[in-house]
């Protein structure tokens, strides 16, 4: 029976990466949610997020205060980036099969990957903590870094901001409304294109956040794109695509399978959330808080 | 021939059918008329099998087929054209027809036979039929409006069915190829000895040809009989509010 | 009535003829290339011909690869009966997991396509027992050659060959087998239904098509084929490795079979000619081939979305070579 000190130990580690995830996730869901289309560049953007972050960083320094500044500059760096992509290419694939869409983004992970190659080499880069979190504390035995406590409670901080946003705001009805039907909302007057590369920049924004907030906590290294699409897919197969509660849920069941699967049955950690992924498209396609695309 | 009791289909709340009715016999024509939203089409998906009912039942030939998938109930003799013009865009005109009748006459599983001449002279024959034969050769998604509207009748057909269920066969056309394309639907019928039922909205259609009437409105139906009583019956005015006279 | 010449017997021969161009580079090349054609092929019958995306076909050559892989090495079954069983694995779960992939849609179905090939991927990197984990498993032995070598031997204008190059011609003949077959297949009635199904699968059910089952179909035989891609690819490669059935290799085929045009059923093939040689050529000049491949693939979205074939057919239309065909 493992130490329970150490079971908990892996449930926060498990719940710290879950936030990171959700973060990142949030944005893919957004972007499916209201363009039908799986992004597989959502990977890139984050990889982009941690690369620009450091950028800033080696640019800015590291005063005080100068991280945030980096993670914040880096997350519109993204965004903007989504914005062009959006803008003047992937919007003239919206009348063409879903196919279509999706191997295009999958050039961007491409290009994206080898533009990163070239900057920055293949090299594994670092971002130390900001000094106003350095340090840790202990939690029930339990190490807890205060930058990890920093995340832990921006993840449902995010998820309550994301929630106004989304039913307390014009632009947030305006997204609802895009995502059950987007024809009506073009006859009604609203700009959809520019909804649309709004939305766009939204979720590369949150994805490039991600990238940019996780370099303290992980190395950057090639790959790291890749690696967490997978992941996102995931989350976002399993907790509903489009919805976005479901992507909360999504995550924090990945954290914990993937942690206390590395605890208990650690050959078996990797495929069991593939497994998840798969049982819940067999059972109940939409995820467990989405809705069955019309 | 074919009887549907009392079915019914909610969507999220929204009742689109409640309770229809409504009996076809054999060899003849009937209509099912209504304004927009009466729930026409969903009833035929509803007979069809696309869509389950919430309760009621499909009788057909007196056997039970209420929810059987589409594919075996065409394989039992029901036929069904689409509102929506449902045909293959990138087959020609030939291999549409062809489709069908390899799908009908069960060739469906072979897999070594080169498929370029099977059935060709039952596809010809079917073409002329429907006045196609000298598009064989087109791409059928580049045909006019009309024309794809005759091959998904040659498609339909081809299944050899027994009733044949059209959607707004004249959805879309001008009044010159209304008359054309319901000369037609009613001289293969008759050749063919088939029981025909369809949707309309043009009313000029429904009475020339139906020998029964079904008015739906909001789900539910107001008066069913022979085209005269329809006609004169006052709920069937009040709903249509002198559409039509 | 004048035969249209025989282009794929042709090509079949010329292909004989690379080993005696001299270059064991070229013949590299072309192995590889031969291999992957029936790998996109096999897809395209899913993709292009049914209309189902997946994203996990590579799954299916993992799969058959360490089928073959693990009899010839572990197990010292011969190549005769390792080939067959590789094809027929990768049949046996393309019918598992196809069951339930084709009662989803559209993205659905891809991320299930999705989700099983990386458990197929998992499984293969941490089952160090039998498949030799994140190391994979090196030196597949080459299938016996030893009759080759006495034919040879008897028939001294043949020329004398290496064990890589006897490899070759034998991949050449079992590829140009299996796409026959599969030539067969897709002009038979059943590919027929097959693109009904792309076409309208709603219209489809009304001609009476158990779209389902037809799909099932389509997804074991696309599978089988893929294995038996696999089974030659293991050996080639002299080594199987988990990246084999990796999601990335399934969007490498996908981009390949769009490429050559997805309409067509030589254009897989053509695709992985030319992406495997572009690969080469731009290689040997710089790194960022993924970059310039991702170039290409956006180029070809907007601008050639019928891929290299669909492109030259629709030249060949506009100058009036060919009357239209569907």
């Amino acid at each position: 029976m493992p130490d329970p000190t150490f079971v908990f130990a892996q449930s926060l580690s498990g719940l710290t990466a879950a936030m990171f995830l959700f973060l990142i996730a949030s944005g893919l869901s957004l972007i499916f949610g209201v363009l039908r289309v799986l992004n597989f560049a959502h990977g890139s953007f984050y990889m982009l997020g941690a690369y620009a972050a450091y950028q800033f960083v080696q640019w800015f320094g590291t005063g005080p205060g100068r991280f945030w500044w980096a993670a914040l500059g880096a997350a519109l760096a993204v965004a903007l980036l989504g914005g062009l992509v959006e803008r003047l290419l992937f919007r003239h694939l919206y009348a063409k099969e879903e196919l279509y869409q999706l191997l295009f983004t999958y050039a961007l992970v491409l290009i994206l990957s080898d533009v990163a190659k070239g900057i920055w080499g293949t090299q594994q880069l670092s971002v130390s903590r900001p000094p106003g979190l350095a340090g840790s504390l202990t939690v029930f035995g339990a190490t807890l870094p205060y930058y990890n406590l920093f995340i832990l409670l921006l993840g449902p901080t995010i998820a309550l901001a994301f929630w106004f946003v989304l039913h307390r705001t014009r632009a947030g009805r305006l997204i609802r409304a895009a995502a059950l039907d987007r024809e009506t909302l073009g006859v009604l007057g609203v700009n959809v294109k520019r909804l649309y590369t709004g939305v766009f920049m939204a979720g590369s924004f949150l994805g490039g956040l991600g990238g940019a907030l996780v370099t303290p906590v992980k190395t950057i290294v090639p790959g790291m794109d890749t690696e967490m699409i997978v992941e996102a897919f995931i989350v976002v197969v399993i907790g509903g695509l489009g919805s976005f509660w479901g992507t909360f849920l999504g995550a924090l069941i990945y954290g914990q399978v993937l942690s206390f699967g590395i605890l208990f049955i650690p050959r078996f950690s990797i495929f069991s959330v593939f497994a998840l992924m798969a049982a819940v498209l067999i059972i109940r396609p939409w995820g467990l808080l989405g809705r069955p695309l019309k | 021939m074919l009887e549907v009791r009392d079915l019914r289909k909610s969507f999220d709340g929204f009742q689109a059918v409640g309770g229809v009715s409504l009996t076809v016999p054999e060899r003849s024509i009937s209509a099912i008329i209504g304004p927009n939203g009466a729930g026409k089409t969903t009833l035929f998906n509803l007979i069809t099998g696309h869509l389950r009912p919430d309760s009621g039942a499909v009788v057909f030939k007196g056997r039970d087929v209420t929810g059987i998938a589409p594919h075996d109930l065409c394989r039992l003799g029901m036929g069904r054209s689409f509102q929506r013009t449902n045909i293959f865009p990138r087959l020609t005109v030939f291999q549409n027809i062809q489709a069908a009748f390899l799908s009908h006459r069960g060739r469906g599983w072979n897999l070594l036979t080169p498929v370029e001449r099977l059935y060709a002279e039952e596809t010809e024959t079917l073409l002329e039929a429907v006045g196609l034969l000298d598009k064989a050769g087109e791409v059928s998604g580049f045909l006019s409006h009309g024309n794809q509207k005759q091959l998904e009748l040659g498609i339909a057909l081809a299944l050899e069915p027994e009733i044949l269920l059209l959607d707004e066969p004249t959805a879309g056309m001008s009044a010159a190829e209304t008359r054309e394309s319901i000369k037609l639907i009613e001289r293969l019928g008759r050749e063919r000895n088939l029981t025909l039922l369809f949707t309309e909205h043009d009313m000029e259609v429904v009475f020339s040809i139906a020998h029964r009437i079904t008015v739906l409105h909001q789900g539910k139906v107001i008066a069913d009989g022979r085209p005269e009583a329809v006609r004169c019956d006052p709920e069937v005015r009040r709903v249509y509010l002198g559409e039509w006279h | 009535m004048i035969t249209r010449p025989p282009w794929a017997l042709l090509l079949l021969i010329a292909a004989l003829f690379v080993p005696a161009l001299g270059s064991r580079f070229y013949t590299f090349l072309a192995n590889d290339v031969v291999i992957w054609a029936l790998f996109a092929t096999s897809l395209n019958l899913l993709v292009g011909y049914t209309g189902l995306v997946s994203f996990g076909h590579a799954a299916y050559f993992g799969i058959g690869a360490y089928t073959a892989g693990i009899l010839m090495k572990q197990v010292g079954v011969p190549f005769l009966l390792a080939f067959p069983a590789a094809g027929l694995m990768a049949a046996g779960f393309a019918a598992v997991f196809g069951f339930f992939c084709v009662r989803l849609t559209r993205i659905y179905f891809a991320m299930l396509t999705l989700a099983f090939a990386q458990i197929v991927w998992a499984i293969c990197f941490k089952w160090n027992e039998v498949t030799g984990g994140e190391q994979g498993m090196p030196e597949i032995p080459y299938p016996d050659f030893a009759w080759a070598e006495r034919v040879a031997a008897a028939l001294p204008f043949l020329g004398s060959y290496r064990t890589s190059e006897y490899f070759y011609f034998l991949t050449l003949v079992l590829v140009g087998l299996c796409l026959w077959i599969l030539r067969r297949i897709v002009g038979s009635p059943f590919g027929r239904m097959l693109t009904t199904i792309r076409e309208n699968p709603e219209r489809a059910e009304f001609i009476g098509v158990n779209v389902r089952r037809y799909e099932l179909a389509a997804f074991v035989l696309a599978g089988a084929f893929a294995g038996l891609a696999g089974g030659l690819f293991g050996i080639f490669n002299r080594g199987v490795f988990p990246d084999f059935a990796y999601w990335t290799k399934s969007a490498e085929v996908l981009i390949m079979t769009l490429l050559g045009g997805m309409g067509t059923f030589f254009g897989p093939a053509l695709g992985a000619l030319v992406l495997l040689w572009l690969n080469q050529q731009i290689l040997s000049h710089t790194q960022y081939w993924p970059a310039i491949l991702g170039a290409i693939l956006i180029v070809l979205l907007f601008v050639f979305p019928g891929g290299i074939a669909g492109a030259t057919l629709a030249l060949a239309r506009r100058l009036g070579w060919r009357s239209a065909r569907a």
